[in-house]
C-alpha cells in the first residue's frame, strides 16, 4: 500500500523518554520518507502539538512528567489527528483506556518497523475517506481467497479461488462487520464495538461480541481458529487485519 | 554418652555467654557488706567512692545516710548528691531516695546505702533492693552497703543468736549476683569500744534490744556469719570459674531437696531452714504443699498461710508445687521418688506422744515410707510463733456457715429411726434396735456430713439408753451388758461416721479433681485449634471465667515492646479496671516473671493479681485477674489450677508464634533459595542472546569484513530473533515475580477460546514459521469465565514450548474440547518427549529441558495459571510419541446471559 515518498512528507511527532528508542524511530521513519518531530516530555509535547500541529503522533504512555492519556485527551478536544500509543505487555488496561480515549493504535514493545508503519497507516486511513466510504469492500489474501462487503447494498461475499459466494448474515452480524471494515487496520475496543453494533446501553456485554464474533469467523474465516482476518486482540478488542504480515 | 572431660560443658558455655550478655546491659553490683551497724561500712564505701571519683569515674550518691556524723558527712563533699524525694506520711515528712530522679541521671556508678531499708508507702517499689535491680537493669553500677542479719535465708539464724526477729530482709539472690561483695570487718572489742564512744548510729530495731544485740558473743557470732555468707558468695563465683574453664566438677548431678510446707506458721522457718541446706549443698530445692480432703476444712489465715510459705520458697528461689491426696505423707513421697529427690525436709510436729499414738504423725509417716531419701526433722521453735509472715490482704472472711439444716434433718432421721425402732420393740434382745438406730446413724452420714452424723451417732446412743435399756426413760442402766451395748454402740456410731464421712469427702475431693481435668482437658483441646493469639486468649479468658469467678484479662507481650495500647488481647467484660498503674503491675510481672499484684509480695495494695504467662523461650504476657468480690487471694489449689491454665495458655501463644516464624523462614529460606537461582539462571540466560546480538551487530558493523547479502542477512535474522527471545525472558521474568508478589489479579470476563488459541497462534507465528500447525478446534465450544489476556498468555508459552524443544521439521497439533465438566486446551509436539524423571517437577519453576534455553519459566507460569482459574496443566500421561500439554479449565455451570437475537432471521432475503 502507501509506501514511498509522499511529495509534501508527514511530519510524526516522536513523544518518548528513552534516547535508543527515539534513535531507532527516527532512523527508521526518516527512511520512510516521514518527517520527525521529537519530545521527550509530555510539556515538550503539548508545545509542538499546539505549535506545528504534526500529522501522526506516536505516543509513549509512560513519561516522566505525566501520563501519555492526558495528552491523548488533550489533543482529542481540538483535534483528530492519528495518535498510536506505545506500552508495554501486560498493561492491556491502559491500553484500553487510552484507546477510549481517542488513540487510533497501539503497538505493544518491543515491535518491529514493519509493524510500526502498518499501524500508521492504519491510523492515517482515516484521513483519506475514500478508503471507507468506498461502497465496495474488498478483504483478499495472496492466495485469492478472502471476502467482499458491499456496504450500499448490505452484502457480503466469500471469495474462494476467484468464484463469490454468497454469506447470510444476520442483521447483527452486518452491522458489527459493516463497523470493522469501517474501521479496517484499526484495533477496536469492546467498548467502541458495543456501543457502535448495540447502542449505548450495552457497554458491559463483552459476551454478545465474544458470540457474534465467532459466528462471524465461522461464516467467513477458512479456519475460525486461525483467523486472517477477524483477528483478537487479548484483553483489548478486535482487529479486521488488513496487511497480510502482522 | 561419653564427655570428653577437658571441653567444657556446651550447656555452661551458653549460659555464661548469656550472662555476659546480660551484663553488658545489667550494672554490677558491689556490697559493702558488714556484720552489725556501726562497723563503718558506709565510710568505707564513701572512701573507696571519693577515690574512683578522682580517677575521673563518674560517681553520684544516690543517698547516704550520714546520721549525723561529721567526719561521714565530710567524705560528701566533692561528690553529686541526688535530691532525696519527700514523702508525707502519718503527718511525718520521710526523705526517700528518689529512684526516678536516678534512672534520669544515668551516672556511671550510684552510691545508695543500706539495701535493706523499706520505702515508705507509695514508692514504687516497697524495698529498697528492688530499686536497686531497677538500676541494674537499667545499666548503672550500684554500690550498696548491707547487715548480714538482712540476709534473708539467715533472718532466722541471727533470731536465735540475738533474740532479735529482723522483719527487713533482702533476697539471697540479690547478693549472689553481685558482681563484687566487700566484708566490712572490725572485730567486736573494737566494735563495743566504738558503741561506748557513741560512734554508732542505732535503728529502732536494734536500739530497742540494744543490750541484748551488742554482746560480744553475738557480735562474734554475727561477724561469723557474715564471713560465712562472704565465704560462700567467693564459693559460688568459684564454682561459677570452675564451669567455665571446665575444670572437673567437684560434685555428681545437682541433689535436690524437698520442703514439706504447710499452713503452720513455723513452715516459713522450715523453708528458710530447708533453703540453707540446698544451698550449702548446691541442691536444687522443692516447696510442696498437700492439699488433703481435711484441709478442705482450713481457716482463710491458714490458706493465706500457705500461700504466704510457697511465696516464701519461690522468693528463695525454690520450684513449688501443690499436690493433691488423701495421705499427705504418701502423697510427699511419691511426688519425691517422681522427682528424684535425695532429701526431705519435715517440720517436728508440736503434738502430744498421745496425739500422734493415736492419729499418727506426719513426720513419722515420711520417715517411715521414706525409703532410701534422707529426711531431716527440723525442730519447731520453742517461742510462740511470730504471727503470719505478712499482714493479710484482707480480714478473715465469715467464718464457715453451721449447716443447721443438716443438723435438723439429722434430727430428723433419728427421731424417724427411733420411731421404727420403737415399733419394732421387743424386751430382751435389742439388737433390731440398735440395728435400725445405726442405719440412722448411717444415712445421716452419707447425707449430711461428719458433724452431723457424730450429732447423729451421740444422739442415737443416748436414745438407745433412754428408750430402750432396762430401766427404760431413764438414763441408768441396770445391766451391765446394757453399758457395753451403750458403749459399743456409741463407737461404732461414731466410727461409721467418721469413715462414711471420710469417704465423702474423699468423692468429694476426686469430684473436684475431675472436674478440674475435665476443665484444662477440655481448655487445652480448645486451645490446640486456636487460629489465633486473640482467639487463645479468648479462649483462655472464657475457661478461667468458669474456675473462678471473677474479671481476667489477658495482656500479650509483642514485639513492641510491653504494656502497649493493643496489649490487652481478650478480656471478660471492657477492661476498663486495667488502668496506667496496672499495666505499671502488669510490665513488672514481665520483666520479673514474679506474681504481682493481690495476694503477692510487689504491690500487694493493687485490687487486681497478675500471674506472667511463661513459656519455654520466655514470658508471653500476662494473665490478670480482678476477684468478683472483694479484692481476695485464690487459694493455693486455686492459685495452682489458675497457674496450669495460664501455664497452658502461654505454651499455646508460643506454639502459635512459632508456627509463625517457621512459615516465615521457610518463605524466607524458599524466597532466598528462588532469589540465587533465578539469577544463575538469570544471568546466563540473559548473557546468551545478549552475546549473539553483539557478535552479530559487531560484525555487520565492521568495515573491513565484506559480507554477502545472504550472510547478512542471516546476521540480522539472527538479532531479531535474539532480541525476541530476550524479550519474551524478560516477560517471563516480570510476570513470574508479579504472579509470585500477588500482584497478578485475575479479570475474568466471558472468553472465547476459540479467540484466545487464534490469537496465541498468531502470536507465536515468527516461532513456528516453517513447521506445521494443526488446529483443531471444536465449534460447539462454551464461553469461559477466564482473564483471556492470562490465558492467551498460558497457550502461547505451552505453544512456544513446544516449538523450542522439537526439531523445527515436526508438526504441532492444537486442539481444543469441552467435556461436561471442563474445557480443554492440548498441544501436542512430536518431539523427544519428556523423560520420565522430569515428569514430575516439569511444571516447577527453573527446571529445564537439557536444550532449553528460556529460564523454566514458562511451564511453572501455565500452572499458575491454571490454578489461578481453578483448573491445572497436566503432561498427558499415555502418548506415545512426543509430549501433550493440557491445559483443563471447569466449565461454567451456566452460560452468559445469551444475546437475545441470536436466532434472528438473516439479514439478506
Amino acid at each position: 500500500m502507501t509506501s514511498g515518498r509522499l511529495e509534501s512528507p508527514l511530519r510524526v511527532l516522536i513523544v518518548e523518554d528513552e534516547a535508543p528508542i527515539r534513535r531507532f524511530l527516527r532512523t527508521a521513519l526518516h527512511a520512510r520518507g516521514y518527517q520527525v518531530d521529537e519530545a521527550e516530555t509530555l510539556g515538550a509535547a503539548r508545545a509542538t502539538c499546539t505549535g506545528r500541529p504534526p500529522d501522526v503522533l506516536l505516543l509513549d504512555l509512560g513519561l516522566p512528567d505525566g501520563d501519555g492519556i492526558e495528552l491523548v485527551r488533550e489533543v482529542r478536544g481540538w483535534s483528530t489527528l492519528p495518535i498510536v500509543v506505545l506500552s508495554a505487555r501486560g498493561e492491556e488496561a491502559q491500553k484500553v483506556l487510552a484507546l477510549d480515549a481517542g488513540a487510533d493504535d497501539y503497538l505493544t514493545k518491543p515491535f518491529g518497523v514493519p509493524e510500526l508503519l502498518a499501524r500508521m497507516r492504519a491510523a492515517l486511513r482515516k484521513r483519506a475517506p475514500k478508503a471507507t466510504e468506498m461502497p465496495v469492500a474488498e478483504f483478499l489474501g495472496a492466495d485469492g481467497r478472502g471476502f467482499a462487503v458491499d456496504l450500499a447494498k448490505r452484502r457480503c461475499r466469500r471469495v474462494e479461488n476467484g468464484v463469490a459466494t454468497d454469506v447470510k448474515l444476520t442483521p447483527t452480524e452486518f452491522r458489527l462487520l459493516a463497523v470493522l471494515v469501517h474501521h479496517a487496520g484499526k484495533v477496536l475496543t469492546h467498548t467502541f464495538l458495543l456501543r457502535e453494533v448495540w447502542g449505548p446501553n450495552h457497554d458491559g456485554d463483552v459476551a454478545y461480541l465474544r458470540v457474534y464474533m465467532g459466528q462471524l469467523r465461522q461464516k467467513l474465516e477458512l479456519e475460525p481458529a486461525r483467523p486472517r482476518w477477524l483477528c483478537t486482540e487479548p484483553g483489548v478488542g478486535y482487529r479486521l487485519q488488513v496487511d497480510e504480515s502482522p | 554418652m561419653i564427655a570428653d572431660p577437658g571441653r567444657p560443658d556446651p550447656d555452661a558455655l551458653l549460659a555464661r555467654v548469656k550472662r555476659e550478655e546480660a551484663s553488658v546491659r545489667r550494672g554490677r553490683l558491689k556490697v559493702w557488706l558488714g556484720a552489725a551497724p556501726g562497723v563503718g561500712k558506709t565510710f568505707a564505701m564513701l572512701t573507696s567512692a571519693r577515690r574512683r571519683h578522682a580517677q575521673g569515674l563518674e560517681t553520684v550518691v544516690g543517698c547516704v545516710e550520714t546520721h549525723g556524723r561529721a567526719d561521714t558527712a565530710s567524705l560528701l563533699r566533692g561528690l553529686e548528691v541526688l535530691p532525696r524525694r519527700a514523702v508525707e506520711y502519718r503527718g511525718t515528712t520521710l526523705q526517700e531516695f528518689d529512684l526516678d530522679a536516678a534512672l534520669l541521671r544515668r551516672p556511671a556508678l550510684l552510691l545508695v546505702d543500706e539495701l535493706a531499708h523499706t520505702n515508705a508507702p507509695g514508692s514504687r517499689f516497697g524495698k529498697r533492693w528492688e530499686d536497686v535491680e531497677a538500676l541494674l537493669e537499667a545499666g548503672i553500677d550500684v554500690e550498696t552497703t548491707l547487715n548480714v542479719q538482712h540476709v534473708e535465708s539467715l533472718v532466722d539464724v541471727v533470731a536465735q543468736i540475738t533474740g532479735v526477729q529482723v522483719r527487713e530482709t533482702v533476697p539471697d539472690r540479690v547478693l549472689d549476683r553481685a558482681a563484687e561483695i566487700v566484708l566490712v570487718d572490725l572485730p567486736p572489742d573494737a566494735l563495743l569500744e566504738r558503741l561506748r564512744a557513741g560512734k554508732v548510729y542505732l535503728p529502732d530495731v536494734v536500739r530497742s534490744a540494744e543490750d541484748r544485740f551488742f554482746k560480744k558473743g553475738n557480735l562474734s557470732a554475727l561477724r561469723e556469719l557474715a564471713l560465712r555468707r562472704t565465704a560462700q558468695w567467693v564459693d559460688g563465683q568459684l564454682q561459677t570459674l570452675r564451669r567455665e574453664q571446665s575444670i572437673v566438677r567437684t560434685w555428681g548431678t545437682s541433689e535436690r531437696i524437698l520442703v514439706a510446707v504447710g499452713p503452720s506458721p513455723l513452715s516459713a522457718r522450715l523453708v528458710r531452714a530447708a533453703h540453707r541446706t540446698a544451698k550449702g549443698l548446691h541442691a536444687e530445692l522443692l516447696a510442696v504443699y498437700v492439699e488433703t480432703p481435711a484441709s478442705a476444712s482450713m481457716s482463710r489465715q491458714q490458706r493465706d498461710r500457705v500461700t504466704e510459705n510457697l511465696r516464701l520458697a519461690e522468693s528463695l528461689g525454690a520450684r513449688t508445687a501443690t499436690l493433691q491426696g488423701d495421705d499427705a505423707a504418701a502423697a510427699i513421697i511419691a511426688y519425691s521418688r517422681e522427682h528424684d529427690v535425695a532429701r526431705i525436709v519435715v517440720g517436728k510436729s508440736g503434738r502430744s506422744r498421745l496425739h500422734e499414738l493415736l492419729f499418727g504423725s506426719f513426720p513419722m509417716d515420711v520417715i517411715r515410707n521414706s525409703g532410701d531419701i534422707d529426711v531431716h526433722v527440723v525442730r519447731s521453735a520453742e517461742e510462740p510463733a511470730p504471727g503470719p509472715v505478712a499482714e493479710p490482704v484482707e480480714g478473715d472472711g465469715p467464718p464457715r456457715a453451721i449447716p443447721w439444716a443438716a443438723f435438723g434433718w439429722s434430727a430428723v432421721v433419728v427421731a424417724v429411726a427411733s420411731g421404727l425402732a420403737w415399733l419394732s420393740y421387743a424386751p430382751g434382745d435389742l439388737s433390731t434396735e440398735a440395728m435400725v438406730l445405726m442405719l440412722g446413724v448411717v444415712v445421716v452420714s452419707l447425707r449430711f456430713g461428719r458433724w452431723p452424723s457424730f450429732a447423729a451417732a451421740v444422739a442415737s446412743a443416748i436414745g438407745f439408753n433412754f428408750l430402750f435399756t432396762e430401766p427404760r426413760f431413764t438414763f441408768e442402766i441396770a445391766d451391765p451388758a446394757y453399758v457395753f451395748a451403750f458403749l459399743g454402740m456409741l463407737v461404732v456410731g461414731l466410727t461409721v461416721s467418721t469413715l462414711v464421712g471420710a469417704v465423702r469427702e474423699h468423692a468429694e475431693a476426686a469430684r473436684q479433681r475431675e472436674h478440674e481435668n475435665a476443665a484444662l482437658s477440655s481448655l487445652v483441646r480448645e486451645l490446640v485449634d486456636a487460629p489465633s493469639e486473640e482467639a487463645v486468649a479468648s479462649i483462655a479468658v472464657a475457661h478461667l471465667r468458669d474456675l473462678v469467678n471473677g474479671e481476667f484479662a489477658v495482656l500479650l507481650a509483642r514485639d513492641g515492646g510491653f504494656p502497649d495500647a493493643g496489649c490487652v488481647v481478650a478480656s471478660h467484660g471492657v477492661p476498663d479496671w486495667i488502668g496506667p498503674d496496672e499495666l505499671g503491675v502488669a510490665r513488672w510481672c514481665v520483666d520479673q516473671g514474679r506474681p504481682a499484684g493481690a495476694g503477692t509480695a510487689h504491690l500487694p495494695g493493687s485490687n487486681a493479681l497478675f500471674l506472667p504467662m511463661h513459656a519455654r523461650r520466655g514470658r508471653v504476657g500476662v494473665v490478670s485477674f480482678r476477684a468478683a468480690l472483694a479484692p481476695r487471694v485464690l487459694s493455693p489449689a486455686l492459685r495452682f489450677l489458675v497457674t496450669t491454665f495460664v501455664e497452658q495458655t502461654a505454651a499455646a501463644i508460643e506454639r502459635l508464634r512459632l508456627r509463625e516464624e517457621q512459615l516465615r523462614d521457610q518463605r524466607i529460606a524458599e524466597a532466598e533459595r528462588l532469589r540465587s537461582t533465578l539469577l544463575a539462571s538469570v544471568s546466563h540466560d540473559l548473557r546468551t542472546p545478549l552475546t549473539s546480538i553483539t557478535g552479530a551487530a559487531s560484525t555487520l558493523l565492521d568495515a573491513q569484513v565484506a559480507l554477502g547479502p545472504d550472510a547478512e542477512r542471516e546476521l540480522l535474522e539472527g538479532i531479531l530473533q535474539e532480541s525476541r527471545r530476550l524479550n519474551e525472558l524478560v516477560a517471563n521474568l516480570v510476570f513470574a515475580t508479579r504472579f509470585e508478589a500477588g500482584e497478578v489479579t485475575l479479570r475474568r470476563e466471558w472468553t472465547s477460546v476459540e479467540e484466545v488459541v487464534g490469537a496465541a497462534l498468531r502470536r507465536v507465528a515468527p516461532q513456528t514459521s516453517g513447521r506445521e500447525v494443526r488446529v483443531d478446534v471444536a465449534a460447539d465450544l462454551p464461553l469461559v469465565e477466564a482473564d483471556p489476556v492470562l490465558l492467551e498468555q498460558a497457550v502461547y508459552l505451552l505453544l512456544d514450548n513446544a516449538a523450542r524443544h522439537t526439531p523445527a521439521a515436526t508438526p504441532i497439533v492444537v486442539r481444543s474440547y469441552a467435556t461436561d465438566a471442563l474445557v480443554a486446551v492440548e498441544v501436542a509436539d512430536r518431539g523427544p518427549g519428556v523423560p520420565a524423571p522430569e515428569r514430575r517437577r516439569i511444571f516447577e519453576r527453573f527446571v529445564r529441558g537439557p536444550k532449553s534455553s528460556g529460564a523454566g519459566l514458562g511451564l511453572a507460569i501455565c500452572a499458575a495459571i491454571a490454578k489461578a482459574h481453578g483448573g491445572s496443566i497436566v503432561l498427558a500421561p499415555d502418548t506415545a510419541e512426543g509430549a501433550t500439554f493440557r491445559l483443563l479449565l471447569p466449565r461454567p455451570s451456566r452460560g452468559p446471559d445469551a444475546p437475545a437475537e441470536s436466532q434472528e432471521p438473516e439479514a439478506r432475503p
